[in-house]
Order: structure tokens, then sequence, then C-alpha cells
């Protein structure tokens, strides 16, 4: 059931297209789809479970090899330093790696399957 | 309470006029953008949502201003002042989590929901229970995060302007309460966006300011300020290892993985981070202003090296401690000696670090009770109250009456809390976020199998699990800096619940949707996640 009546015109807020349930599933089930599901969670997923585990391991050096972690590299600089600022160095990274495959393998995928669905010829349902 | 050292002591009575026309400055500021942003606030996307019109760096910027709070500024740098090395991990753990909401969080909720983090976990379920039960722990979540906000608001004045008094401390916390329902209810959320962009780029520039005088100060030798910190705190090498806080027992070493997982799993089940991604326009706009956030929030929190180090090396442990048993003035001393403490100079830095510490304060405490009182009325009032009949002018209309209501529990829980430990609440805030949110959030998104029975068991069960523990930990009982030092009915070791709080929250959201008599709703699994893929009829 539709929980949320669309909004009436005057605010900024658009009325968005609305679609039926079947075209949803169709397109859930499609080929496209699934390559542009297929396209996200094989980057997003496995990423996200190595940045934790790096997290991980990073916290638990801290907490049970203080040795390691206090070995100087360059004068007062310590591996603790230089591994917690590889935390950042990482994150950083990350950030701009799945911006630049979202912009070639994710926005172009989901744009074409957008404008087939809100372009589609349908029924005049109101649903 | 903390006495002030001679040398702050002097330069706050001193130069009190000028750190109060500082943020005089600001306020008016502000209640200028508000005035002018209100006059544009019509319909409920311009309340929750500010038009949904601001760009991706806007938005990033309007992000750091919301994250970084008084929390991040004054504690983290108090942190690494007293304890080297230990308080750095904070820093890490902050900027770590974005990744979770960049990856999987961020685009997903722009493209599935329109005002609420409820508005995308019940979007498959059941209305009236999950949004109650999301409304619930949005609520909850906003007033622990609110609460160490205005007790932290409570310490700084008086520290920086040496009102000691109950009552001096209890007209702050008031101050701050009225200036944010007026920020809130006249504003919406573009006021409050425009809000926390100028206390983003006031924070960042009075950091990087602070950041380039201790560098210059060693020659920009980052080497010998670590050595002169470490000689200076008189731990020696020790201070810049991991350990000095955490380090002591095993229960303590465990207590910060549990803090560690909370920081990490927190921030993408925020609620009052989770709803500026509903202010640009696209999914792809919420993508680059996570980008710009992960960028400003990373370059503050290497910043907080400087900060923290520079505090030990330039200023010293006696003095601060002297100054606040937990560090909390480590930054605002450090702008005073680092700028001459002797000088007009020192004084001026100290009155603007205090001026960027309050508008740090409002900014976020803004966030906090615009997230509340939204779920309040999008959630609560329209969905579940009125079943969705609610007109758009009585929703906002309920929105602000429970801004003000929100605010007037805060000032009142803010005025008993004042002398408690701030930490403690911000902590329990990510550890209640990352227990009952986030599974849900991400069970919602990416599983089919998740049912209403699995959403609710995840939020309640999360959230009552941390609350508990919490309740029973130290932080509560038993310990010299407990809130309630006197007495003890403390049996969970570990000050933060995160470690067992954060699995069962994911274990009871599984656990509730196998034993589920009612079976998924696969149509709406369908269309929610076509629509978080590809924003096909969004908002």
């Amino acid at each position: 059931m539709a929980t949320e009546a669309p909004p009436p015109r005057g605010g900024a807020d658009t009325v968005p297209v609305q679609l039926p349930t079947e075209a949803f599933v169709r397109t859930q089930q499609s080929e496209e789809f699934g390559e542009l599901r297929r396209a996200h969670r094989s980057f997003a997923f496995p990423l996200t479970v190595a940045f934790i585990a790096w997290y991980l391991l990073y916290v638990l050096l801290s907490n049970y090899a203080g040795g390691l972690m206090g070995t100087r590299v360059v004068g007062n600089i310590n591996v603790a330093l230089v591994l917690g600022v590889a935390q950042f160095v990482t994150t950083f990274l990350i950030a701009w790696f799945y911006a630049r495959h979202a912009a070639e393998k994710l926005d172009p995928r989901a744009e074409a399957i957008k404008t087939r669905m809100e372009n589609e010829p349908r029924p005049e349902a109101d649903a | 309470m903390s006495t002030l050292t001679l040398a702050a002591a002097g330069a706050a009575s001193e130069h009190r006029p000028l750190i109060i026309t500082l943020f005089g400055c600001f306020v008016v500021a502000t209640l200028f953008i508000t005035v002018w942003a209100g006059r544009q606030t019509k319909s409920a996307a311009d309340f929750y949502a500010g038009g949904r019109q601001f760009t991706g760096f806007q938005n990033g910027l309007a992000i750091s201003g919301d994250y970084m709070s008084a929390a991040s500024f004054l504690g983290i740098a108090g942190a690494i002042a007293l304890f080297g090395y230990d308080g750095f991990l904070y820093s890490i753990g902050f900027l770590v989590a974005w990744l979770v909401a960049l990856l999987l969080v961020a685009e997903p909720l722009r493209n599935s929901g329109r005002f609420t983090m409820g508005d995308v976990l019940a979007y498959r379920m059941r209305q009236r229970p999950v949004r109650t039960a999301a409304g619930t722990s949005t609520i909850v979540v906003s007033i622990f995060y609110l609460l160490a906000q205005m007790a932290g608001a409570g310490v700084l004045v008086s520290l920086l302007l040496g009102i000691t008094s109950d009552t001096g401390k209890i007209a702050i916390v008031a101050l701050v309460g009225v200036l944010m329902i007026v920020y809130v209810t006249i504003g919406g959320m573009k006021g409050t966006t425009w809000v926390q962009m100028v206390k983003a780029v006031l924070l960042i520039a009075g950091t990087l300011l602070i950041t380039f005088l201790v560098l210059l100060k060693y020659g920009f030798n980052v080497s010998e300020l670590l050595g002169r910190a470490a000689e200076n705190s008189g731990k020696g090498a020790a201070f810049l290892e991991p350990g000095l806080k955490y380090g002591a027992t095993a229960t303590s070493k465990l207590d910060f993985v549990s803090l560690g997982i909370a920081l990490v799993l927190g921030t993408a089940g925020l609620p009052h981070i989770l709803i500026r991604f509903y202010t640009v326009p696209t999914a792809k706009a919420a993508r680059k202003s996570v980008n710009w956030a992960i960028g400003i929030i990373g370059a503050f929190y290497l910043m907080t090296i400087a900060l923290g180090f520079g505090a030990a090396a330039i200023v010293g442990p006696a003095e601060i401690t002297a100054s606040n048993k937990a560090g909390n003035t480590a930054a605002p001393l450090l702008a005073l000696h680092i700028g001459g403490a002797d000088s007009p100079g020192g004084a001026i830095l100290l009155a603007v670090i205090s001026a960027v510490a309050f508008a740090t304060i409002l900014a976020v405490v803004a966030g906090l009770t615009l997230a509340s009182s939204s779920s309040f009325a999008h959630d609560i009032y329209a969905n579940v109250i009125r079943r969705g009949q609610a007109t758009e002018q009585e929703e906002v209309r309920a929105a602000r009456w429970a801004t003000v209501l929100i605010g007037i529990v805060s000032i009142a829980l803010g005025a008993l809390a004042r002398d408690l430990n701030v930490a403690g609440l911000v902590a329990l805030a990510f550890a209640v976020a990352a227990s009952a949110n986030l599974p849900t959030i991400l069970y919602s998104l990416f599983w089919k199998r998740f049912t209403t029975q699995g959403a609710l068991w995840s939020i309640y069960g999360g959230l009552a699990t941390s609350v508990v523990l919490v309740l029973f930990s130290p932080v509560v009982s038993g310990k010299a800096s407990s809130m309630f030092p006197d007495v003890d009915f403390a049996w969970f070791p570990l000050e933060n619940p995160g470690l067992v709080s954060i699995p069962l929250g994911f274990l009871l959201g599984w656990l509730g949707s196998l034993l589920s008599k009612e079976q998924p709703d696969r149509g709406k699994y369908a269309e929610l996640e076509v629509k978080s893929l590809t924003g096909v009829g969004a908002h």
C-alpha cells in the first residue's frame, strides 16, 4: 500500500514518478539490473570487509603489540603514528577509488535503467 | 569543580568582553541567516530537507559542521594532550566510519527515502510499528548526543568566561537551548544547514591557524614537536605509544576494542547525519557530499595531532589538568599560549577559539534537534498517530512544536547533567546508533528476507541492550569518574557496550526475520532495491 501521498505542488520537492510494483519486480529480475547490483555489491561489500578488517587490525595492534607500535621509524615518529596516518591515507584512497568506480560502472547503468523505467509506456493505472 | 589557572583566568576575565563580542557576532550572523532561510521555508521538503537544493560541496561542508562536535574539537585535543597517542585513536575511528556511510548507506538512503531514517526502515515493513521503533531510537540517540553537547556548553562557558556559579551555568545551557529552538523552528533545515556551513568554515580556519602556529614554532619539524610533547608530558616515549589510557588491564583493552567498533559502525546510524543526505537533489550529489566531508573531516582530525601534542608540548599537562581534569580546555589554552600568554595576541586567539567552540556546540545541537523533531513529526505524528492523513502544514507545525518540546527537555536535562562525564554520553550515542539503527538500515537495503519482526527485534533489542549495559557500567556507578560515584550497581565491566550490543543487534535482526511467521513483501523489496540503486521515482 502506498504510504505517502505525493506532496502538493508549491514546495520545492519534486513529485516522483509513480510506477506500479510489477514494473519494479520486472526490472529487479532483468539482466541489466542484475549487472548493476553485481557492480555495486562486488565492489562495496569486499571493500567494506577489507577496511573494517584493516581498522580492527590497527586497533588490535595498538592494544596487544605495544613493542612493535613503539618502534621508531624516523626521529620521534614511531610505527604507531605511521599506521595511524596510514588509516587516514587508506580512507582518502578508498573514497576516491569508490567515486571513480561509481562514476564509471554504476552511474551509467543506473541512469539507463532509470530513463527506461520512467519513459516506459504503461497502462493507465492509478497505482 | 576545577579551577582556572592564573594565566587563563587573567586572560579570560580581562578579555571577557572580546570573547562575548565575538560570540555575539556569531549569534547575530546566524540569527540573520535563520530569518532569511525561514522566509523561504514553506513546504515540508523545505523544512525537513532544505528544499533539496544544496550542492554536494555545500552539504559536505554542512555534514562536517554537523559531525565535528565539541567532543571532537575540545575532547580529542584534550585527550591527546593528556594521554598522548591513545587520544589520537578517537580521530581515526571517527574518520574511518565515514566509509560505511559512503559505500553502503548514503546513496541508497537518498534514493529511497524522503525526510527521515524511518522512511527507509519502514519502506518494506508494516508502517506503524517500524516507524514507531525508528522514531524512538532516533529520539533516544539524539537526546543522548544532545545532552553531551549541552553539558559540554556548560563546562566550556564556566571555564572560559569564569562563570562558576550553578545559576550561571544553567543560564548558559538555557541560552544554548533557546537559540537552538529559534534556529530550528524558524530556519528549518535550510537555516540549520547554513549555520553548520558557517561553523565548519570557522572551525577549520581556527584549527588551521593554531596548527600553523604550532608547526611554525617547531620549524615544521613534526618529530621535534612530538619529542617536546613527550618530554613535557613527563611520560617520555610512552606518550607517543598506545596504551597510556587503555593499556592498563585486560578489561580496559577490551573496552578499547568495544569503543573502536562503536565508533566505526556508529556514524552511519546517526539520524542527524542521515537526514543530511536528503538535502541534495540526487544520489550522485549525496556521494559527492560524503567525499567532501571525508576530505574536510580528515584534514581536521589530522590537525588534532598538532593541536593535542602542541598543547602537551607548549602548555603542559600540569596547567591543562589544573584547568579541567578531562583536558577539555587544552585547545583554548594552547591558543592562549601560542599567541603569547601575556600579550593581546594570546587573548585574541583565546577569544577566537572560544567563540569557535560555542559555534560548534550551537550548530551540532541544531542538527540534533532537527533530526529528532523531524522524526517525531514525520514518523510518529504523521504516519503513526495520523496514519498518513495529516496535511503537510499540520506535519510541519507538529515538527515545530516538537522542536520546542525537545528544546525544553534538553535544557532541563542539560541543566541536570551539567557536571556529568560527557564522553560517556557521546560514546553511548554512537553505540546505540550502531546497535539499533545500522543493522536495520543494512538489512532493509540489502537482505530480501528481512521482515517487520526482524526490524523490531533489531531496533528495540539493540536499543535496550546498549542502554541497559551502559546503565550498569562504570560510566554510571562504582568509580570515582562515574555519574554516581557514591553507589555501585555496575556489573558490566566495559564502559562502552558496543562489543556486545552491536553483534546482538545484527543477530536479533537475522533471528527475528527467520522466526517470523510473516513472509517478507517481495514486491516492496523489488521497489526498494530498484529505487535505492537507480533513483527511479526519487523525491
